[in-house]
């Protein structure tokens, strides 16, 4: 399968490992992997600050990057859900809307896409570390995966999961909500990197980048002993 | 000006001028289907009269209230007589039913009638009441009275504790049957006071900490005949 | 900014960073989230019951009109008495005019939120009216002169100490530590109360159009007694309570006692039909209703968050809100508070004013999964985002995202922006830039990588 990767702005420019990491996993998978560089951001920014005009020409741009694209991946269950569960809601009323929707049903968040698209859970990696999931809200709650990256994480030889207390809520990183508010957000932070620090892990691994900077931000300022980690990397960890 | 009916009537008309999209919900398809098929994602009230009991002791012991069966009117009376002693009441109102009279008369301390007009202050000196009820709801083990079965309104709130007597055909398996039997029996002429009472009174206002009786009886009763 | 953004820009601040008392709140929770989960899972489907309570909502909502016509025809054959209010100050006119016409004294009250939305017991107050509250919770905020930290479990944030303190002071009680001694405290003083008030005000959790009955959910019974011993019985309730039929309360009695405390039914679940009928031994003489309006309808006219007024007001968004959690109740200034009152307020108050509530959120959408009648809630916050952008976007709202907008649509400017950025990283974090410096107060940014993703990409053997 030829797949065109989505790679978000906080990816592009500060986690570019995790990019690299997507695309590794899914070539040792046998795909062939694309990057369509006229990419930019999805919009999602100007969406939750209510510029949905702004928005809504992000969004039409990215239709016409990815036409033709046979499917869609990005290792980011908010960007995703932008694409698939937002950009048809944004569209509604325009002629772009049959487009978003066909858009929709070819874009798939990475685990999302390995597990329930390709139907793989053993990618072949290997990583010995103790590590626990961050559920982002998006990937749980917009698109409802649970299960999958962590059908992901147990075949991984070596791992060892550990859930968390505190385990569904979220961190408080809401994109630009974590610098209007950062106290509200800094205080989410505490209750969540709390839980993630209690548990022990080597690593807090999650499907979402900007989770992982909000929990990896905070874990850092305090000093504790657990690093974040995307999914995509400890996938792309060779057996 | 138009009157505020008038006005917040046409105000409404006008909103609802533009449609909401009507949701696309599996439930609808049980809509207007009989009462044992409707809802059968709520908690299971049970299929049989026995099932339901089992169901309804079950749910009486969670919310701390106390299910007493007994054989016959006799033994109910005899019940609820060692009950009074063990408690020390000294006074009892009581609903004048045919199932509670002679559970009254058995009593072992001062009691009265409260059916036809009486002090709220003697009512509020009580130590206890009994009453019959409606029906009994096994899903919840909610007890459903009424100002017609329960001897009006506050007598099965205001003393400390409630005595329920009742007979093993009120239950019925769940919330919509005793609805429907409520509609069948009184269609337009309701009681003008009906109560599902769900366990004795409580509340969580203090540290969310569980606290019986906080204005209603602290100890409810259910003593079933049958 | 608004006076109200202010205000709670200060409070939640504040609330934010009080460790003890956010950890006191989590913990009073705990014991929710048990129950809770106990007695969903004795649904034998929760997912279906909650497509049956939205659906029930939704087909009286949507029949509005007609379904209170219906409702006030049966409710008047009953023997109760409508009285209709548009607003705040003639639902208060209403209720100041029945005192006064019953000659009434003493009033006491159950637990009723739309009375705190129009301020009521100032008004019976300044009236010269004896006003009491007497749901527990709802008591011991009176006593306090603060409004209800959350509008199901109202003093949910004061700790026992300061409860025995206020009893001492208020009822001169010997201090104690125990919520059931406390507890009996407020018992022993209200029951005189009820039996002495000619007139008990109560809220109204449903109206059942097809039998004229108003429902009343509570816990402990002083809903019931407000009904049962004061001669007069004003039962306050907005118009969107309406459901068609008995039988949906089959659905909402439970649900809304499992999604908002835990409970397989609240404790008492009273259907009331006109005041005391012949034959009766007790009950009141009159059954007066009042109908409240106050901007629902003006919610009613966007279909997009109509459903908003499906709300059953059992709190189950509050419970699981990370919001509402870190900065507890009080910091919202609303009568309505958490999620449900993040959407709602700006409709009944203004939403220039109270669109700062729906900003406040991280959107992670937990309160939309805890609602039992479907509410779209995080969504409608992105609604009312959209729309108080449009309605008066602030100027740096606008440059900000016109330049980000400009940006986004040119790919070369974009990357180059990214190359920009990469490289000025360790500068930037160093200039008070307004999100930038946010940020950094608290937590790091990560090292910037020497080059983007799409350099590398290009710079492989893949471009």
């Amino acid at each position: 399968m030829r797949v065109s990767l989505f790679v978000p702005c906080f990816v592009d420019q500060l986690a570019p490992q995790v990019g690299l990491a997507t695309a590794k996993v899914l070539k040792r998978l046998g795909h062939d992997v694309e990057f369509r560089a006229e990419q930019t951001c999805c919009g999602q920014p100007s969406f939750n600050s209510g510029q949905w005009d702004v928005a809504r020409e992000g969004a039409i741009r990215a239709l016409q990057v990815f036409r033709g694209a046979e499917v869609v991946v990005g290792p980011s269950g908010s960007c995703v859900a932008m694409i698939k569960k937002f950009y048809p809601e944004l569209l509604k009323d325009t002629p772009h809307l049959a487009a978003a929707e066909d858009l929709a049903a070819r874009t798939f968040e990475f685990s999302e896409f390995l597990v329930n698209q390709l139907g793989v859970t053993d990618v072949g990696a290997k990583f010995a570390k103790k590590v626990t999931y961050h559920d982002g809200c998006h990937a749980l709650r917009e698109l409802r995966l649970k299960e999958e990256p962590r059908q992901l994480l147990r075949a991984v030889k070596g791992l060892e999961l550990i859930e968390s207390e505190e385990g569904e809520s979220c961190c408080g990183f809401g994109g630009l909500f974590s610098a209007k508010f950062p106290m509200i957000s800094t205080a989410m932070v505490q209750v969540k990197g709390g839980a993630l620090a209690r548990t022990g892990a080597d690593f807090v691994v999650s499907s979402d980048p900007s989770c992982l900077l909000q929990i990896g931000g905070w874990l850092s300022r305090e000093g504790k002993p657990i690093l974040p980690l995307h999914i995509a990397e400890v996938l792309a960890h060779d057996a | 000006m138009a009157d505020a009916r008038s006005d917040i009537l046409a105000r409404i008309r006008e909103a609802l001028t533009v449609k909401a999209p009507k949701p696309h919900f599996k439930a609808e398809a049980t809509a207007g289907q009989p009462v044992k098929v409707a809802k059968p994602w709520l908690p299971d009230g049970g299929e049989t009269l026995d099932a339901s009991l089992l169901i309804l002791a079950e749910q009486l012991a969670k919310l701390k209230a106390v299910l007493i069966r007994v054989p016959d009117e006799a033994a109910a009376g005899q019940a609820v007589a060692d009950l009074a002693r063990a408690k020390a009441w000294k006074q009892v109102a009581y609903h004048g039913a045919p199932l509670v009279r002679p559970v009254a008369a058995a009593l072992p301390c001062a009691s009265w009638e409260a059916d036809a007009s009486f002090e709220k202050q003697k009512l509020e000196g009580c130590d206890a009441s009994i009453t019959s009820c409606e029906s009994i709801v096994a899903q919840l083990g909610s007890i459903l009275v009424s100002s017609a079965s329960s001897g009006g309104r506050a007598l099965s709130i205001l003393p400390h504790v409630h005595v329920v007597v009742a007979r093993v055909d009120q239950v019925v398996p769940d919330l919509a049957t005793a609805l429907a039997q409520l509609q069948a029996e009184h269609g337009a002429q309701m009681p003008s006071m009906l109560s599902f009472i769900t366990g004795p009174s409580r509340t969580g206002d203090i540290e969310r900490i569980l606290v019986l009786g906080a204005h209603g009886p602290k100890e409810l009763y259910l003593v079933l005949v049958g | 900014m608004s006076d109200a953004k202010q205000i709670f820009i200060k409070d939640a601040t504040l609330n934010a960073a009080d460790g003890d008392q956010r950890a006191f709140i989590r913990k009073a929770l705990g014991g929710y989230y048990v129950n809770r989960d106990l007695q969903k899972a004795r649904y034998r489907d929760w997912e279906r019951a909650r497509d049956a309570a939205s659906l029930a909502k939704w087909t009286a909502v949507n029949d509005l009109a007609n379904q209170l016509e219906k409702f006030t025809a049966n409710f008047e054959r009953n023997g109760g008495i409508v009285h209709w209010a548009r607003d705040s100050a003639e639902a208060r006119a209403i209720i100041l005019k029945i005192a006064a016409d019953v000659n009434a004294k003493a009033i006491v009250k159950s637990k009723c939120m739309t009375s705190e939305e129009i301020h009521l017991n100032d008004a019976l107050e300044k009236a010269g009216y004896g006003v009491v509250e007497s749901d527990l919770g709802e008591f011991i905020q009176q006593l306090r002169g603060e409004p209800p930290y959350h509008f199901v479990f109202p003093c949910m944030h004061v700790k026992r100490e300061a409860i025995s303190e206020l009893f001492t002071k208020h009822l001169g009680t010997a201090p104690t530590d125990s919520p059931e001694e406390l507890t009996m405290i407020a018992r022993r003083h209200l029951r005189q109360l009820y039996v002495d008030a000619d007139i008990g005000i109560t809220g109204a959790n449903f109206l059942v159009a097809e039998t004229g009955q108003i429902s009343i959910t509570e816990n402990e019974g002083n809903a019931r007694l407000t009904a049962a011993l004061p001669r007069i019985h004003i039962a306050l309730s907005g118009i969107e309570k309406v459901v068609n039929r008995l039988d949906d309360l089959a659905v909402l009695l439970p649900m809304l006692a499992t999604a908002g405390a835990g409970q397989p039914m609240t404790c008492y679940n009273t259907l009331y039909a006109g005041p005391r009928k012949p034959g009766e031994c007790d009950g009141p003489e009159q059954f007066h209703l009042v109908l409240l309006d106050n901007a629902r309808t003006r919610l009613l006219a966007d279909p997009e968050q109509r459903d908003a007024l499906h709300c059953i007001r059992c709190g189950a968004c509050l419970n699981v809100c990370p919001i509402f959690k870190n900065i507890g109740g009080l910091a919202y200034g609303t009568t309505y508070q958490g999620p449900i009152g993040s959407v709602i307020t700006p409709h009944l108050r203004g939403l220039k004013q109270w669109n700062h509530l729906s900003s406040a959120s991280s959107l992670c959408g937990a309160c939309t999964d805890a609602c039992p009648v479907r509410i779209d809630l995080h969504h409608h916050l992105l609604h009312n985002r959209r729309n108080a952008m449009k309605q008066s976007p602030s100027l740096f709202d606008r440059v900000f995202h016109a330049g980000f907008g400009f940006v986004m649509k040119r790919p070369a400017l974009f990357a180059l922006g990214g190359k920009v950025f990469l490289a000025t990283l360790p500068l930037l974090k160093k200039l008070p830039l307004p999100y930038m410096s946010a940020w950094l107060k608290t937590r790091d940014l990560p090292v910037a990588p020497p080059k983007s993703f799409r350099d590398q990409w290009k710079d492989s053997a893949h471009g």
